[in-house]
């Protein structure tokens, strides 16, 4: 093992880690034996990383802004609400559901026993939603773990929290921020962050955008 | 299996601390490991219970000091030699030492990349009627098996009331444990904050978990 770390550091520079040199290999073996190939795995990354994020759950959210019927076929089956407008958010599967904050109810979604996340409108989760801190603290205390997050809930917010435990996958529809009125979708969608689609942030305000 | 992985309602970690313009990922190698566990997928060798579960046998540990990746790296190459996949020397050589044998599905190729940027579902046929309705109380078993199982400590013992029926889903528990899907109903229960962490829970808090019937009895 060593001598083939040295192997692979005399070939291409120290820069690379253990890690670097771990996955390479198994990478390696996969490809040579015919498993995968490797241009499909540079497509995968550079989809994640280009493609397949937050800004398709902003979209979708600003539609249900602006359109009661579809705000409320969200509601009652976000896969399939999604599903129709497919064409201009990308790829949307099973077991989406979308619940909505009011002044009454904050949501918050989390993955207590590992990493569940609505992958398919939000990207990959950020560090954070998978951290230990986050999936053990904000199923009892979600009030503190906003206040990670520098967010204050008016007195008579009362939380809720979804743990993710089985296959479904939750989406929050955060409230619309005043003096938004008459914006377009593709406005609006610019106040809708990742965080508050999880439910550890608000839509920001017309302030706090260009 | 009551493991480290099952962390609702443990103290101790700390602050969260969220990364401004955090990148997708941090090293390549990340990236390389989640797109080579994606499309390991697709070859269906090992189900994603099974995934779940190889990750929840580490040593607490290393689970608790392992960067994520890192942990989903051991378990895709464990699990491939496990599965024979690949073998053990090859992964001490880094190349293949011997041809291929033939998978369920794959090779992966670009041909394949819609497969694994979308959801599959994981409905499965419903074996009877639901037990339960939306409204109904109901009180979560007091379980422990060694084995996975998706109902969370914290939830466990505790009453709720069903809040949405989801249809009937592959049972994890079984899955996990080599015994088929075992479909089973799925239902949304809620529990009032101060049945799960007592007097002193914050005031309207309510919790939900996705419950798979099997854990669920009438109250």
């Amino acid at each position: 093992m060593a001598e083939r770390h040295h192997d692979h550091e005399h070939e291409e520079g120290s820069t690379l880690t253990e890690m670097d040199l771990r996955v390479r290999a198994l990478e390696t073996i996969l490809a040579e034996k015919g498993y995968i190939e490797p241009a499909a795995l540079d497509r995968i990354v550079e989809l994640y990383e280009t493609k397949i994020g937050p800004h398709i759950g902003a979209q979708v959210i600003a539609k249900a802004w602006c359109d009661a019927a579809f705000k409320q076929a969200l509601l009652d089956d976000a896969s399939k609400a999604v599903a129709t407008i497919a064409q201009q958010v990308g790829r949307v599967g099973e077991h989406l559901i979308a619940v909505e904050n009011t002044p009454q109810q904050h949501n918050m979604i989390v993955c207590t026993l590992c990493s569940c996340y609505p992958t398919d409108v939000l990207g990959l989760p950020p560090t954070w939603y998978k951290s230990f801190a986050y999936r053990s603290r904000v199923v009892k205390e979600p009030h503190a773990v906003l206040a990670d997050f520098g967010v204050t809930l008016p007195a008579d917010t009362e939380i809720r929290v979804w743990d993710s435990t089985a296959e479904t996958r939750y989406i929050v529809v955060p409230m619309r921020p005043a003096g938004t009125e008459g914006w377009s979708e593709a406005q609006l969608a610019k106040l809708i962050t990742r965080d508050s689609m999880v439910g550890t942030g608000l839509a920001k305000n017309p302030s706090e955008v260009d | 299996m009551d493991g480290v992985h099952d962390m609702g309602g443990m103290d101790g970690f700390g602050k969260v601390e969220p990364e401004p313009n955090e990148p997708v990922f941090h090293h390549r190698w990340e990236g390389r490991v989640l797109a080579m566990s994606r499309a390991i997928g697709v070859f269906r060798a090992w189900t994603i219970d099974t995934s779940r579960y190889a990750i929840e046998q580490m040593a607490p540990a290393f689970y608790l000091s392992r960067p994520y990746y890192e942990k989903w790296f051991v378990r895709n190459q464990n699990l491939l030699i496990e599965k024979g996949v690949i073998d053990a020397d090859e992964v001490a050589a880094g190349r293949a030492l011997r041809p291929a044998k033939n998978l369920t599905r794959g090779p992966f190729s670009l041909a394949d990349i819609d497969k694994v940027t979308k959801r599959g579902s994981f409905y499965r046929p419903a074996q009877g009627p639901a037990k339960f309705k939306v409204g109904d109380r109901v009180r979560t078993k007091n379980i422990h098996p060694h084995t996975h199982t998706r109902l969370p400590r914290y939830a466990r013992g505790h009453l709720g009331v069903v809040e949405r029926l989801h249809g009937t889903h592959a049972f994890p528990d079984s899955v996990a444990a080599g015994k088929g899907d075992d479909p089973q109903w799925l239902y949304t229960v809620r529990f009032d904050a101060q049945e799960l962490w007592g007097a002193d829970a914050e005031p309207g808090l309510k919790v939900s978990i996705e419950a798979f019937e099997p854990y669920l009895e009438h109250v």
